[in-house]
């Protein structure tokens, strides 16, 4: 099965040339296509794949489904921490001679750990390209652990977490999280507590590569100079050895709490940090695409959205304020974040409130929605813009199960739709009375609703 | 948590980091003339999606600012977003976004830049609009000053609510005696504070020209469709003589300084040492070359020599490394930096990779080393040929110094061709009894 990806930008989508500035279009041929296949090795492992000849390179990224929301309760960290010790060292070659081997041969691999994935990606230049994927075959089923890499990564996980321990932004994001999460896994720090991080063994190590790399929970995207019949066996080499399926469990679902509460967390800095937020859509909800529609004009529209034209364009009240949506597995959220002055930041909420609120009353203007999706549309392709970045989608397109042809439907997923739509998901899911806010700093005319959560660094 | 930055970057230090040094030989295959009014013309071809990444680069940055005036050329990249005659405030950016475009700008010592990522048949409205406000922007006291405070708010992000970053800004005013990179790019504050509109008009008026920019465009397109437009959009604008650069020159260090911040939310120490070195277009530029393959021997990797030694063998650091910077037009830097593991104090891990300078300069690096550096280097010339938008941020940053795309296509060939000996020898011009900066950031005892 075959998809094409081209026609992003259909002329009739896009909007009117403003202010009679003349346009001048280039023939624009659209016959550049990005294809995307299936492909299954011999041994069953599944990859997309989108062949791409430009550059003798291959890409691949994957992902377990599964991260740190998955982590044992008082092992906080095990996955990233895993992670960081998978290149240190694997089959007969230890720390030295593995990492001399990946820049010996200018092999980029890396992996790391997110909240409910755990992610590879590898890049090598094809003349390489035997032996870079011997080292990640190596890197995911035998890996050594040797205790001299343990205990310095240990180190250098444990000096991160000092670093961030007084870093106003994590503060602010890990507070919010604990709030509004509670003890529900998402609001653990993904790289662990100074406390948990000492505790982490090897049989630790061992125990969550056996458990957590299983081919049921695995997602593949390969970008390069390289044929299915080539990659068939190579998934096979990288991948077959795994388990096929394990049992590991996942983290319950969670709705948010701490709704309409205001915590202040005293730091003596120039500016305050903000974090605000509440409960979002998940990405498979009908309302995922209004919302998401929604979501770029109020605060996630780069220099043209409603929050940075009234806080930072009119006002000049922050250099850096927006807005997202991060829809997970087991709940939702949107989510934004300003840095004022300090006797700023009283105002710049309220000018925020008031925009959640205008929103949520009335919604966008016909000219905000047109103008959205001839963004959203037209700026997709923006984000191919490496075998990586592809690859990172392809993973990405299986992990929302948006199916082979995504690229093709995207738009129209988008172009559907209405004024009504936004409307009705605004008004259901933005309130600015429920906002969680977060302040770290030495904030004026800001009253704490509560204490806020106390967490652990 | 994932934090979205609207970075409009500060330097193109951290906008190239993660980006090759530089790329090379024979792997862009640029294609470049210069329109009649000066302004030279860079096409890189890269059909994978039928997109471009189009960006105006001026040679003008921080150094180039009158004195007092410190911040004008990074605020003054701030107003180019807003209005002109023909756009109204906040019509550039509607325009880029309505178009389905990304767009940013970014300012350092040495230059200033502007871009936007678009489809292909967007492009000539992009060049028509970076055309425009070339020579057409209005700037009014209700416009600049909201963006003061801005850019101010941006200060003190940026700066004034990280220690490592005041300590940054504290080891510049005595790592260059006179050169001005000694003065942050986004200024002193009281001197942001003072920058008049006139100031601001001026610095446009003079610098702001055909013949002081180059346009570099990446991606689904050819010069044969290039040229037309940009002889359209920006062949007509007028060149016009540019102001006298001041020819500064940097007295060597006489004595050895350092810089100490005590601070009370550092609770992971750093040391650095950091020298003046020649860059690849002040001094002795032919060391540049020999200096970018040290810095690669130095940079970091698990198995380079001191994170090696310092990290892994004596276990008394949680990093441990060095860098090189030469990609300036002024003088270039030769760092190095350690981070202690629990238990160790900063001062003796400092002398721990001083004593590691020392057999530096006492014993050189090995063929070996240098063989795989050359290696690593000219592969990442592979790498960069990968994204549409890498070729034409490399190929702006070097000609906005001074470089010309044949320097850049020669790279990998003139990176192959260094030697141990010229690795050797670079190491002892730069660091062979020479005076330095050392920074220290500490953690404040509690009392």
């Amino acid at each position: 099965m075959q998809s094409r990806f081209q026609n992003w930008l259909s002329p009739a989508g896009l909007g009117a040339v403003l202010l009679g500035l003349a346009v001048l279009l280039l023939s624009a041929a659209p016959g550049h296509a990005v294809t995307v296949e299936r492909v299954v090795s011999p041994g069953g492992v599944e990859a997309w794949l989108v062949r791409d000849h430009s550059v003798p390179i291959t890409a691949i990224e994957f992902s377990f489904r599964g991260g740190a929301a998955s982590d044992p309760a008082g092992k906080t960290g095990l996955a990233s921490m895993t992670t960081s010790l998978l290149d240190e060292g694997a089959g007969e070659l230890d720390s030295q001679a593995f990492q001399g081997r990946l820049e010996d041969l200018s092999v980029r691999m890396s992996f790391n750990a997110g909240l409910e994935t755990v992610r590879g990606s590898f890049k090598t230049l094809n003349r390489n390209r035997d032996e870079a994927v011997t080292l990640l075959r190596l890197a995911l089923n035998e890996p050594r652990f040797d205790p001299e890499a343990i205990e310095r990564m240990r180190r250098q996980i444990t000096a991160g977490l000092k670093r961030k321990s007084t870093d106003p932004n994590v503060l602010a994001s890990r507070v919010w999280r604990r709030a509004v999460f509670g003890e529900h896994p998402y609001a653990r720090p993904v790289d662990g507590t100074l406390g948990s991080i000492k505790d982490i063994s090897v049989q630790d190590l061992r125990g969550f590569v056996a458990k957590r790399f299983a081919r049921d929970r695995l997602i593949v995207g390969v970008v390069g100079d390289i044929t299915p019949d080539v990659l068939g066996p190579m998934l096979d080499d990288i991948f077959g050895g795994l388990p096929a399926t394990t049992s590991a469990s996942g983290p319950s679902d969670v709705a948010t709490g701490a709704g309409g509460e205001t915590f202040v967390v005293q730091m003596d800095i120039p500016q305050s940090v903000v974090v605000f937020g509440h409960e979002g859509v998940r990405r498979k909800s009908p309302d995922y695409y209004p919302a998401y529609v929604m979501n770029y004009i109020l605060g996630g529209g780069g220099f043209s959205s409603r929050l940075y034209h009234e806080v930072r364009e009119k006002r000049g009240l922050a250099y850096s304020v927006y807005s997202y949506l991060n829809p997970m597995k087991h709940g939702a959220l949107i989510t934004g974040g300003v840095a004022t002055r300090n006797d700023q930041v009283a105002q710049s909420l309220a000018v925020i409130r008031e925009e959640w609120g205008r929103m949520r009353e009335a919604g966008p203007s016909a000219d905000e929605l047109t103008h959205a999706k001839t963004f959203l549309n037209g700026s997709f392709p923006l984000r191919l813009s490496s075998t990586g970045s592809i690859a990172r989608m392809l993973v990405a397109m299986q992990y929302n199960d948006l199916g082979l042809d995504y690229m093709d439907r995207r738009q129209d997923f988008i172009n559907a739709v209405t004024l009504a739509d936004v409307q009705r998901v605004a008004r259901r899911m933005l309130d600015p009375d429920q906002l969680t806010v977060v302040v770290v700093g030495s904030p004026e005319s800001v009253k704490p609703t509560a204490k806020a959560p106390d967490i652990e660094s | 948590m994932q934090r979205r930055a609207l970075s409009r970057l500060l330097t193109v230090f951290l906008f190239l980091a993660g980006v090759p040094s530089v790329a090379g030989a024979a792997v862009f295959k640029p294609e470049s003339f210069t329109l009649d009014n000066g302004m030279q013309v860079v096409v890189v071809t890269n059909h994978r999606v039928p997109v471009v990444t189009h960006m105006v680069w001026y040679k003008v940055g921080a150094m180039d600012e009158p004195p007092g005036k410190s911040g004008l050329a990074h605020y003054f990249e701030h107003l180019m977003f807003k209005g002109t005659e023909k756009l109204k405030p906040g019509a550039f950016s509607a325009t880029v976004a309505r178009n389905g475009g990304r767009e940013n700008a970014f300012t350092s010592q040495d230059y200033t830049g502007y871009f936007q990522s678009v489809a292909v048949d967007r492009l000539p409205l992009m060049m028509e609009i970076e055309a425009d406000r070339m020579t057409n922007l209005v700037l009014t006291d209700e416009i600049i000053e909201p963006e003061r405070q801005v850019v101010i708010e941006e200060r003190r992000s940026r700066t004034e609510s990280d220690p490592s970053a005041i300590l940054g800004e504290q080891l510049n005013t005595v790592l260059y005696q006179n050169y001005p990179y000694r003065i942050p790019i986004i200024g002193w504050r009281h001197e942001i504070e003072n920058v008049t509109r006139e100031d601001l008009l001026s610095f446009y008026r003079d610098w702001y020209r055909p013949n002081n920019a180059i346009l570099v465009i990446s991606g689904d397109i050819t010069m044969k469709e290039v040229r037309p437009l940009a002889e359209k959009y920006y062949g007509v604008i007028p060149s016009r003589p540019l102001p006298k650069r001041v020819a500064w020159v940097e007295p060597p260090l006489k004595a050895d300084r350092k810089v100490v911040l005590e601070h009370a939310r550092v609770r992971q120490p750093t040391w650095s040492r950091r020298f003046v070195a020649p860059s690849q277009m002040y001094g002795e530029t032919a060391l540049a070359d020999p200096l970018q393959v040290l810095g690669e021997i130095l940079s970091g990797g698990a198995t380079s020599r001191l994170y090696r030694k310092l990290v892994v063998e004596q276990k008394i650091a949680v990093s441990a490394g060095g860098w090189y910077n030469g990609r300036r037009r002024g003088p270039g830097v030769l760092g190095f930096y350690i981070s202690p593991a629990p238990g160790n104090e900063t001062e003796a891990v400092g002398a721990a990779m001083s004593a590691e300078i020392d057999l530096l300069v006492e014993k050189g690096v090995t063929d070996d080393e240098v063989a795989k550096a050359i290696q690593r280097l000219q592969d990442s010339a592979i790498y960069a040929r990968d994204s549409y938008s890498t070729p034409a941020r490399v190929l702006g940053g070097a000609l906005a110094i001074g470089r010309t795309v044949a320097d850049v296509e020669s790279w990998p060939a003139r990176i192959g061709a260094v030697t141990t000996e010229a690795v050797n020898k670079a190491i002892a011009r730069v660091l062979k009894d020479r005076k330095s900066v050392t920074s220290l950031l500490l953690s404040k005892p509690t009392t």
